[in-house]
């Protein structure tokens, strides 16, 4: 633990724990994707998650973020209110609310809804408006529905899609469509956003783009896991990375000395070499 | 660009073996004709010319249109590559939109004093289906949750009526609430066992959902007399007063218009809310749903129990208006055509529904001149509906958000 913390940053007095993975396992039939993987998660942090394909790494996501339950293993989380919970056995709706919040490896926007209401979709387990409320329509329903609206339409400000508002999301750009993915799990107001491979199909333009948003989301104090196989955006990024490989941790540290290390150069091996080093 | 506007040689081969193909379908029909008494066949040959030429001369056409669509899509494709339908604004836009209501509420309005009772009895009878398609609309249409057993909530508020009615004299008034809740009820039963289930494995459990109720209504005979039904129902009273049948039914039909307008109501609302998103969106994706923090469970089950609710209110008025319940009005024929009616009007479309139950109900009744083929014709239209408009009258209309920034901050105006 406090090895750990020395090597995130050197600054070892702002060093808050988010998240606790212990031994985490899931077996599919004889498959074990993922095998007692550890790894602790720091608060305010950008953390990328590397590995070859099929690694484990979306599967790791998927048991975190409660659409897998996991064979083994213990998920812990630090809430904001300094309270610790278990995420195991939770259903993903109430991991949602716990604070965690993800995007999808292949893009799972509402294709046939706008934009707006993809992002009013997030807003919807911080809000109360039951079925007597949306009939009524009363004041306090009008005061949510108005301020669901304007909080969405300022994310999609922040994330620079607001020229799209009220177009289908399927009908978007596909770099527009991954950004609208990080604007709605923004919108459920997470404290660790999840982002599985947020770069995957843009061009150099929009991943620079991609780029600056997550360090501007990471700036509003939002800690960010990040699954990526595009190694100058993990390198300019991330400020702590964990390697994995048939779903075994291979090795975690700052960027440079992963750069470095020799099992991680190995795991790599076969796919482009030019890329890691 | 040529070989779109022509006749291909390609066609007209593949029109002949189309042709070919129909007149040995509708052989059998159209051809042969048994005379029993005088037990001769009497063969009409021109019949089957007369369906060679028509399928034949049918498809070259569709064959010219749909290239026709095909091509002047693309144009619009690349002259404005995205928009929100056409109906979007033909709809939204209020100037438009206005005056024509306030005609249709007229026509509506003064149908029982323009038409004969009989043809207020239809109308009464599509009301009924517009209620249902818009209940169903919620489930299927909103939420897409495939449920092909809705006849029977509609069946337990007829009964609901029918029995409190009878043995208790519970007048119309008390039993539509009761009826409504106890469909809710039922809704939220069948709810339930098949929130784990989805597309064809929900159908089928529903489907068999709706099976049950009417085998049980047809075989348990001291709680509902079986097949022979429960006769001599109370009408819809008004404070006592005692009706003609030609007041009774216009009284009926005022009814009905006043739980379409609400149901409108409340549907709109109930879709352009925090829980109407929520089931737009688990029709979208189910697990992106979750992901974002919807309770999949919750949300399921309102959307049935609320369906269901709809069917429970139109089931009690059934009862009321033909007086009389047997459980041969709940058969799977029953569901299919409210199914149709929300498939064919557009899924989750308001106005489509009510376009949807209004062709689909008043349609054969005034198909009747073509007696014999009237369903045949009925079947063609719903074909070729599907065939040339497979998303409905009305497709997905969303509601759009005018954002303006003029005071520094967000002022939302919202349009409807
Ligand atoms: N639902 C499932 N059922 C069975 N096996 C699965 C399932 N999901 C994942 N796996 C297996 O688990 C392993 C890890 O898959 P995963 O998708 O997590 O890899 P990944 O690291 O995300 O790869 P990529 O970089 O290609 O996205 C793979 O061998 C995969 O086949
Ligand atoms: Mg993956």
């Amino acid at each position: 633990m406090k090895i750990w913390a020395k090597t995130l940053s050197g600054k070892k007095s702002n060093m808050e724990l988010l998240l606790e993975i212990n031994s985490l396992t899931m077996d599919f039939g004889g498959i074990r994707a993922l095998d007692h993987l550890d790894m602790q998660i720091a608060k305010g942090k950008i953390v990328a998650l590397i590995g070859p394909n099929g690694a484990g790494k979306t599967t790791f996501f998927n048991c975190l973020t409660g659409i897998y339950t996991p064979s083994g293993g213990e998920l812990i989380l630090h809430t904001r209110d300094q309270v610790v919970q278990k995420l195991n056995g939770l259903k993903p709706n109430q991991v949602t609310k716990r604070g965690l919040a993800r995007t999808f490896q292949n893009i799972r926007l509402f294709p046939s809804m706008t934009v707006l209401e993809n992002v009013m979709i997030g807003h919807h387990c911080r809000t109360k408006a039951g079925v007597l409320g949306a009939v009524f329509r009363g004041k306090k329903t009008r005061y949510e529905e108005a301020r669901i609206i304007n909080q969405s339409y300022e994310i999609l400000e922040n994330v620079g899609l607001s020229s799209f508002v009220n177009e289908f999301a399927k009908n978007l750009p596909y770099g527009a469509q991954r950004r609208l993915e990080i604007a709605r799990a923004l919108a459920t107001d997470p404290q660790l956003l999840l982002l599985d491979e947020p770069a995957a199909g843009m061009n150099p333009q929009e991943t620079d783009e991609l780029n600056e948003l997550i360090l501007k989301i990471r700036d509003q104090g939002l800690s960010i896991m990040l699954i990526e196989h595009d190694m100058r955006l993990v390198m300019s990024l991330s400020e702590y990375i964990f390697v994995m490989d048939y779903g075994k941790k291979i090795a975690e540290g700052a960027p440079e000395k992963i750069q470095n290390n020799p099992a991680v150069i190995k795991a790599y091996l076969g796919e482009d070499i030019e890329d890691v080093t | 660009m040529s070989d779109t506007q022509v006749i291909l040689y390609r066609d007209v081969k593949k029109g002949l073996l189309v042709a070919l193909w129909f007149m040995f379908l509708t052989f059998p029909i159209m051809v042969i004709k048994v005379n029993p008494i005088d037990k001769i066949i009497i063969w009409r040959w021109q019949n089957m010319f007369l369906v060679g030429g028509a399928s034949f001369f049918l498809y070259l056409f569709s064959q010219i249109f749909l290239r026709k669509r095909k091509t002047s899509s693309q144009g619009d494709q690349a002259a404005k590559p995205s928009r929100l339908p056409f109906q979007q604004a033909l709809i939204t836009e209020s100037k438009f939109f206005i005056p024509a209501l306030c005609l249709f509420g007229l026509f509506w309005l003064s149908f029982p004093w323009l038409f004969s009772t009989y043809q207020t009895n239809i109308m009464i009878t599509a009301l009924m289906y517009v209620v249902l398609g818009l209940g169903l609309n919620i489930v299927v249409g909103v939420a897409g949750l495939l449920d092909l057993g809705y006849v029977a909530f509609y069946a337990v508020g007829a009964y609901s009526y029918a029995l409190l009615n009878t043995h208790f004299g519970l007048g119309f008034w008390t039993v539509l609430p009761i009826g409504a809740l106890l469909a809710m009820l039922f809704g939220i039963l069948l709810g339930f066992p098949v929130l784990r289930l989805r597309g064809d494995y929900l159908a089928i459990v529903t489907l068999g959902f709706g099976e049950i109720i009417r085998l049980i209504l047809e075989n348990w005979n001291e709680f509902s007399q079986g097949p022979s039904g429960i006769s001599n129902i109370a009408r819809p009273g008004f404070f006592g007063i005692d009706m003609s049948l030609d007041a009774a039914i216009s009284y009926t039909y005022y009814l009905m218009i006043c739980l379409v307008l609400a149901t409108i109501f409340i549907v709109n609302r109930l879709q352009n809310s925090r829980i109407g998103r929520a089931w737009f969106a688990l029709r979208e994706d189910e697990i992106a749903c979750q992901a974002m923090g919807i309770d999949k469970t919750k949300t399921k089950l309102t959307a049935f129990a609320l369906g269901a609710t709809w069917a429970g209110m139109v089931g009690v008025i059934f009862a009321a208006k033909t007086t009389f319940v047997n459980p041969a009005s709940f058969t799977f024929l029953e569901s299919a055509i409210i199914l149709c009616i929300v498939v064919l009007g557009g899924m989750g479309s308001i106005v489509g529904v009510i376009l949807g139950a209004l062709i689909l109900i008043l349609l054969p009744e005034y198909l009747r001149a073509f007696s014999d083929y009237r369903m045949l014709v009925f079947g063609a239209v719903l074909v070729t509906m599907m065939v040339f408009r497979p998303q409905g009258i009305i497709s997905n209309i969303r509601r759009t958000y005018a954002i303006d920034e003029d005071l520094g901050q967000n002022t939302v105006r919202q349009k409807e």
